[in-house]
């Protein structure tokens, strides 16, 4: 066999007390169109950002080799030069610029010093037709639709010398048709010559195209598989992806089935004006008094905008439907509206929209309800102090004292002031959005146990995870999100992996 | 521990809060020794307190603004605007002064209303929504008092806001060339500060809070103590204790307590330090933009009344650059441009630092061109040495 065109050897990447990649090899042989699949959180991203450079030299261990050269790319500019392009799930685009300015750039066309616009507008138009589409290299990128300005990400990838192209969920944004489209632009790709690296959560699309088949799974290479002879199955690639033990990390609890419905949602759907689509479609769902509902779904698939849609509605989608409180019906306009009828959510992204990093922990636990320790609009400022330091101990918070800065916790601990923060508001319905992501087993445990304290005190919680394990080990009951409808619902006994995957992915 | 090491303690953790008032210490000791104490004396003092007014309470209000994370440009001709405004009420509608300040302020809070109209509905960078106030109120300025040039105001209690000094005891004989009253004021200030701090020392250690040292609280006690005997020693010496001063005063406690203590500063400092966790926190974000604002407004209208109070005209020129020296105050004084931190005490400060330096150069007779060059260089040092001592953190 030739050498093969990119080997990555013994990769091992660690973040602080995180193995994200363990040993991790990996090959592309040239002209092939290479799937990479694995749940959230196994290693794809992480793994291509070693390739890219992102992770520089030095950062992991193991070895990268280009057509059987040794590469040290410290920096993405490397990887490029050596023909490696990645297209990110966030696109790189520059809204605001034309169709060839954004090819070309970064590596504009010359004449001495001066760009030369004919050049490039001609040049683009070329690149453009190389992907098939048939746009106007002057149109606007933020006139374009998700779709073909995927299509421009691949012709800026294509006017550079590429011999790999990389695409991490290219389809995720996409529709039916745009995904067929893109589809066949790789296989016609691949006639080309181009080399393809792809990674996708869509287990269809990667039979379909998949020449080789690569499974990660905990930051390690499960298997390598052949898919040209059309002999790997969704059923297979999903037990690979999923075949982990699921070690007893999770408290034990008395499920007590309640019949009195806290929350219930009815027919709900959203429509984004800045998306310009529907990210929810008809949801209907209930939770009920002292149960954990588990949301699952992959990245993307409406989790987060269901409940931001449920919470007040801070994004401002144009929603239809019906929400009811304890059989009431209501009507939130904004967050606050949510949280006085008892609603409470910790984010997906704590540092982004749920703590205020320059703070410090007690004014961040006390934000959402300060009502509470104030009189007449006057706050207690030693109220506070010990409400902060009550939930310190509750909940077990690491800081040397309340009057901490919250940037200065780690994860876990401020994952626990986010807990703190909405327990103080006193909720009937706590929506937690990845509420382990990022944070190391002892805090996990710690926040499960947390949990298992509130469901049996008469709250509910809806968790939303990327984590199945998670969702498997807490939920009663089980909805699964798929392209912004619920696919499918599964009590806990009937849960599986494979089941949740599949409903998943469909 | 011993009493330098508490000091030394004390003092690190809360450099950056007490490096401002160190900063004026130095400047005023550097000025009284370069002046030969012109710059101590009673009457430069009173001057400078009254010429700090207008910039103060604009700086006050600014600090609100920048800590939400916007800014307000228009503010200055604002106030000339106002300013003229009430003139012309006072000179051509022959109004009582009684009626047209709350009615110069009501505008004054309205105009800022209007501002924040297209900032918290349409999303407009409040930069570009306040430039454009800029030129609006400064065209209005320039209308108003097209046909008249300079009014002058001949209301002598609407000139005292500005120019004239509270009023004393009868003379008893009893120390008759010291301000009494502003002694017994300064006297109750004392004693009040210190049963506050008492008070609510008592209430820490009820909870079992940390609390100062008792030699480091004590010393806190007495140095602030000190500071107001002294700052009530001079301005007595003097005509007393100023209108403006006092107007000045009020609005500064005023804020200040509505910042430290109350739900709506927190509020404030919420959405300055991540807007997005404050919307989710259940606070209402386009509200406070239009409250901020308001306040803004209202307090320009106050600046353009002591402005044109003091100069006891109103002219065409009124307010220029007003926005530009409240927001170095407030720079100066600690606010941080990124949003979320500062204090309107330290703007106060910072405006009483700005102020210091040109008093104390025009005495020393220091070019103009000169004055510009060191205030910039000091609104930089001054950042600086924010920047850096914040990073370090604790």
């Amino acid at each position: 066999m030739a050498t093969p065109l990119l080997e990555m050897k013994n990769i091992t990447k660690e973040f602080p007390g995180v193995k994200a990649l363990n040993d991790v090899s990996f090959q592309v042989t040239e002209g092939e169109i290479h799937c990479l699949v694995g749940e959230n959180g196994a290693g794809k991203s992480t793994l291509m950002k070693v390739l890219s450079g992102v992770y520089p030299y030095g950062d992991y261990t193991g070895d990268i080799l280009l057509s059987g050269v040794a590469q040290k790319f410290s920096h993405i500019k490397d990887s490029e030069q050596a023909g490696i392009a990645i297209i990110y799930q966030e696109l790189a685009l520059i809204p605001e610029m034309t169709v060839y300015e954004n090819i070309f750039l970064g590596h504009e066309i010359k004449n001495g010093t001066i760009v030369d616009w004919n050049e490039t507008v001609q040049r683009a138009g070329q690149m453009l037709k190389t992907v098939k589409l048939d746009t106007n290299p002057a149109t606007l990128i933020k006139d374009l639709g998700v779709g073909k300005r995927q299509l421009v990400e691949i012709a800026k990838a294509l006017s550079r010398d590429v011999k790999i192209l990389i695409l991490d969920e290219p389809t995720a944004a996409l529709n039916e048709d745009d995904s067929t489209n893109l589809l066949n632009l790789l296989l016609d790709l691949k006639k080309q010559g181009v080399t393809c690296i792809l990674i996708s959560h869509k287990l269809k699309e990667v039979i379909q195209v998949a020449d080789t088949i690569t499974v990660l799974r905990d930051g390690q290479t499960i298997c390598t598989l052949d898919a040209s002879r059309g002999q790997v199955t969704e059923y297979m690639l999903i037990k690979y992806m999923v075949g982990r033990e699921i070690d007893n990390i999770y408290p034990t609890r008395q499920r007590q089935p309640s019949t009195q419905i806290t929350l219930e949602v009815k027919n709900w759907s959203a429509y984004d004006p800045n998306l310009g689509r529907m990210v929810l479609k008809d949801i209907n769902l209930n939770v009920k008094r002292g149960e954990i509902i588990g949301l699952a779904g992959l990245m993307g698939s409406g989790r987060t905008e269901l409940a931001l849609s449920m919470f007040g509605n801070p994004v401002g989608y144009q929603i239809t439907g019906e929400i009811q409180l304890k059989g009431a019906k209501k009507q939130f306009n904004r967050p606050r509206d949510a949280i006085r009828a008892g609603m409470a959510y910790v984010t997906e992204d704590r540092k982004g929209d749920g703590l205020i990093l320059i703070q410090d922990v007690k004014q961040n636990i006390t934000l959402a309800n300060l009502a509470e320790i104030s009189i007449r609009g006057v706050v207690d400022n030693n109220a506070e102090v010990k409400v902060a330091n009550d939930y310190k101990e509750s909940l077990n918070i690491k800081t040397p004292s309340v009057e901490q800065k919250v940037s200065n916790l780690s994860g876990g601990n401020q994952q626990k002031v986010c807990l703190g923060k909405w327990l103080f508001v006193k909720p009937d319905i706590l929506i937690l959005d990845e509420p382990t992501r990022g944070i190391d087993v002892g805090a996990k445990y710690e926040i499960y146990t947390i949990m298992t304290r509130l469901v049996q005190q008469g709250m509910s919680i809806i968790m939303i995870s990327s984590e199945l394990p998670e969702i498997l080990g807490m939920s009663d009951r089980i909805y699964i999100v798929s392209s912004g409808k619920i696919s499918g619902e599964l009590p806990i006994e009937e849960a599986t992996q494979e089941k949740i995957m599949h409903l998943a992915t469909n | 521990m011993s009493f330098f090491q508490n000091a030394q303690k004390v003092l690190k953790q809360n450099i950056r809060e007490y490096g401002m008032y160190i900063a004026l210490f130095v400047i005023m000791a550097i000025f009284t020794a370069t002046t030969d104490g012109v710059f101590i004396s009673p009457r430069n003092i009173s001057n400078l307190i009254n010429q700090t007014g207008y910039i103060a309470v604009l700086a006050v209000g600014m600090t609100l603004v920048i800590v939400i994370r916007h800014i307000d440009l228009s503010v200055g001709f604002l106030a000339g605007f106002l300013g003229a405004v009430a003139a012309i009420a006072l000179v051509f509608w022959k109004l009582p002064v009684y009626i047209v300040i709350p009615l110069v302020l009501f505008l004054g809070a309205l105009a800022g209303l209007v501002i924040a109209f297209p900032i918290a509905q349409l999303k407009i960078p409040s930069f570009v929504a306040s430039l454009a106030g800029w030129l609006i109120y400064r065209g209005a300025l320039l209308l108003v008092t097209a046909g008249t040039g300079t009014i002058i105001i001949p209301d002598d209690t609407f000139n005292a806001l500005g120019n004239g000094y509270i009023p004393d005891f009868p003379d008893i004989g009893f120390l008759p060339d010291v301000h009494k009253l502003t002694l017994v004021l300064g006297l109750l200030a004392a004693i009040f500060f210190i049963v506050g701090e008492l008070n609510s020392r008592k209430k820490k250690q009820a909870y079992n809070f940390e609390v100062l040292p008792m030699d480091m609280f004590v010393l806190k006690l007495i140095l602030t103590s000190g500071l107001i005997g002294a700052i009530t020693w001079v301005l007595a010496g003097y005509n007393g204790l100023s209108w403006t001063a006092v107007i000045v005063l009020i609005v500064v406690a005023v804020y200040h307590f509505i910042t430290t203590q109350m739900v709506f500063g927190r509020h404030i400092y919420a959405i300055g330090g991540n807007p997005e966790a404050a919307e989710l926190s259940g606070i209402d974000v386009k509200k406070m933009i239009y409250v901020v604002f308001g306040s803004m407004g209202m307090l320009s209208a106050l600046s353009g009344i002591l402005f044109a109070s003091r100069l006891q005209s109103a002219t065409t020129t009124a307010g220029t650059l007003f926005e530009m020296d409240a927001i170095a105050a407030a720079y100066v004084g600690g606010v941080s441009a990124a949003g979320g931190v500062g204090k309107v005490t330290g703007s106060i400060i910072g405006a009483l630092v700005m102020m210091s330096l040109t008093s104390g150069m025009n005495l020393m007779g220091i070019d103009i061109s000169a004055q510009y060059i060191v205030r910039g260089a000091v609104l930089v040092a001054a950042v600086i040495f924010d920047v850096a001592t914040r990073n370090r953190g604790k």
